[in-house]
């Protein structure tokens, strides 16, 4: 826990419950708070475009008629936001990397993933795996809008929200770990919200 | 004002409030004893601090609105019906209560008295809060002439509407332009809106005249603004600004 | 619909939190578009897991400020050379 000051005389902040099944030092949160870190970026559909790269510098790309051809899931989950807040039973639709990864020839261990805007996280290749992660394309049965990451973002729930990146625009895959925006500045590398992985050395 | 450049990393003061006075029904000015204080320049600002009692902390920044001569100082905050922390700062803190702040903050959205450039101020909302601070400290010696234009709702959301009119009365060089985006006072000469290229060139000190200008408030608002004065031909070396984020006090 | 931007200005308390100068009033070049500014004249995002400042002219990133417990990092690799006025001394 930070450095904690003096209590404020009759505050308690934005409304927020506990719950049981947080990770540790998390808040539960109803709305679903907008984190960027630059402009967001407007992709319209017809332009967008999704790159897998191999190590051996193999490309594998989707358009949007593409990608949106591969078989969705719905799925429900929970999101981890570093900045604390959680947010429980977010119901999604989208690809699972599973399934857009499946005709992909690899041996790389780690991924980088690329965002429209500059963006980058990276992860170790498994935790894109055996149904951990998606490419979201709809929300609560709503198209993705640009606050949220649309027309398309990664969302990888069991690592903290950072690592889900918005705007997702290329997924390059190493032998090599890379470490992305965040992770070059402090935190941590993996970023398991239920180790309360948030900073280097945790 | 040598006080003001001292140097050192900044620390948590907790200060107390020694007086709460009501601005507009929306905004409140809180007066603060804080031990220590190093004193300030106008236009600074000072981070405040709340922590609820299970340990949940948040921090927002606060513009200054006192000169920096005072030896208390004061915040001038508008309350967000949806904020976290300005309804607290309006609202629920009293006097006697603790507050944890830091400050003062920022040497570049700052006026020094001795600056002999001609002065345009351009306020959106509580974005008069720090352009205060820069009429307050305006002294008996100040050469620069002021001018502020007032981007506001309505004629109740006017901040400081009494003392702003007193130092536009007695002759110090300070002209104040109102404009009402909602609603404007019965017999206004012009309709409610925005600032537009119109009303800047109308009112505000010309280019030409080379004034350091100042725009402060919501940030669409500033943007707006910055680039209105760009476009009229100021200089964007002379144009200073701060936002004071989305919902910071509508204009 | 405007991003929920401040200017660089609003990183002051976070910066002078490590460092004994402002160093929001301080010049540097922009690496990507040699732009030269002040820090505060940045664009500051703030709604995000650390402060990032931004390039006004080319959106590059400048500068990036996180704050854990008891540690702060900061990576200033996108802005060369920072001049600072240093009052008082000669
Ligand atoms: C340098 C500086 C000086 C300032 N000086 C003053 C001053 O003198 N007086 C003053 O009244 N204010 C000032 N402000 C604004 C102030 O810091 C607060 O932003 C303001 O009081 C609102 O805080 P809040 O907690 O009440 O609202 P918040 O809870 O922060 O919400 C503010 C608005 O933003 C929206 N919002 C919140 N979080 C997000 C998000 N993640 N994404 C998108 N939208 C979001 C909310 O819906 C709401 O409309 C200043 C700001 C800066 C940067
Ligand atoms: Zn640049």
């Amino acid at each position: 826990m930070s450095v904690i000051g003096i209590v404020s005389p009759g505050f308690s902040g934005r409304r927020r419950g506990g719950a049981p099944d947080l990770p540790p030092g998390q808040y539960l949160t109803e709305d679903f708070p907008v984190l960027s870190a630059g402009p967001t970026p407007h992709v319209p559909k017809e332009s967008w475009n999704l790159t897998v790269t191999t190590e051996t510098g193999a490309a594998h790309h989707w358009d949007w008629a593409g990608l949106t051809a591969l078989p969705t899931e719905r799925f429900t989950v929970d999101l981890h936001c570093v900045t604390k807040w959680s947010k429980l039973a977010t119901a999604w639709e989208g690809i699972s990397l599973d399934t857009l990864l499946a005709g992909v020839e690899t041996s790389a261990e780690y991924a980088l993933a690329h965002s429209y805007g500059g963006y980058t996280t990276n992860l170790p290749l498994e935790d894109l795996l055996d149904g951990q992660a998606w490419i979201a394309v709809r929300y609560d049965g709503e198209d993705l809008t640009p606050e949220h990451g649309g027309p398309a973002r990664l969302l990888v729930p069991h690592l903290y929200l950072w690592k889900s990146a918005k705007w997702v625009s290329a997924i390059r895959l190493l032998n090599e770990d890379h470490p992305g925006f965040w992770e070059s500045v402090g935190y941590h590398n993996y970023g398991d919200p239920w180790r309360e992985q948030r900073y280097w050395g945790d | 004002m040598a006080r003001a450049t001292v140097l050192g990393r900044l620390t948590w003061r907790v200060a107390t409030v020694a007086a709460v006075r009501d601005e507009t029904p929306t905004a409140r000015t809180i007066v603060l004893d804080v031990p220590g204080w190093p004193g300030h320049l106008a236009g600074q600002h000072v981070d405040v601090r709340l922590t609820a009692p299970d340990g949940y902390s948040t921090q927002r920044s606060y513009s200054v609105a006192s000169a920096p001569r005072g030896d208390r100082l004061e915040l001038t905050v508008e309350s967000l019906p949806d904020g976290e922390v300005s309804p607290y700062l309006t609202r629920v803190l009293s006097v006697g209560d603790p507050l944890e702040l830091r400050g003062p903050i920022g040497g570049w959205f700052v006026w020094r008295p001795e600056a002999p450039e001609p002065v345009q101020l351009v306020a959106g909302g509580s974005g008069a809060v720090p352009l205060m601070a820069m009429i307050r400290a305006r002294t008996a010696g100040t050469a620069a002439p002021f001018r502020l234009l007032y981007s506001v709702r309505d004629p109740e959301a006017v901040l400081y509407r009494d003392e702003l009119r007193g130092a536009s009365e007695d002759g110090s060089g300070l002209d104040v332009t109102y404009a009402y985006t909602r609603r404007a006072p019965e017999g206004w000469p012009r309709p409610p809106g925005r600032v537009d290229a119109g009303l800047l060139a109308e009112t505000a000190w010309a280019p030409e005249l080379a004034p350091a200008c100042y725009v402060c408030g919501p940030t669409g608002f500033v943007e707006t603004v910055a680039d209105l004065l760009v476009a009229a031909g100021h200089d964007p070396a002379r144009i200073r600004t701060e936002r004071f984020g989305p919902g910071g006090g509508r204009p | 619909m405007t991003d929920n931007r401040l200017d660089g200005n609003a990183a002051g308390g976070a910066l002078r939190e490590v460092f004994a100068v402002d160093l929001t009033a301080a010049t540097g070049q922009c690496s990507n578009c040699s732009q030269r500014l002040a820090l505060a004249e940045s664009r500051l995002y703030t709604h995000a897991p650390g402060l990032v400042g931004r390039c006004p002219g080319c959106d590059a990133v400048l500068f990036r400020l996180v704050r854990g417990p008891g540690r702060a990092w900061l990576d200033l690799r996108g802005v060369t050379c920072l001049q600072f006025a240093l009052p008082g001394a000669t």
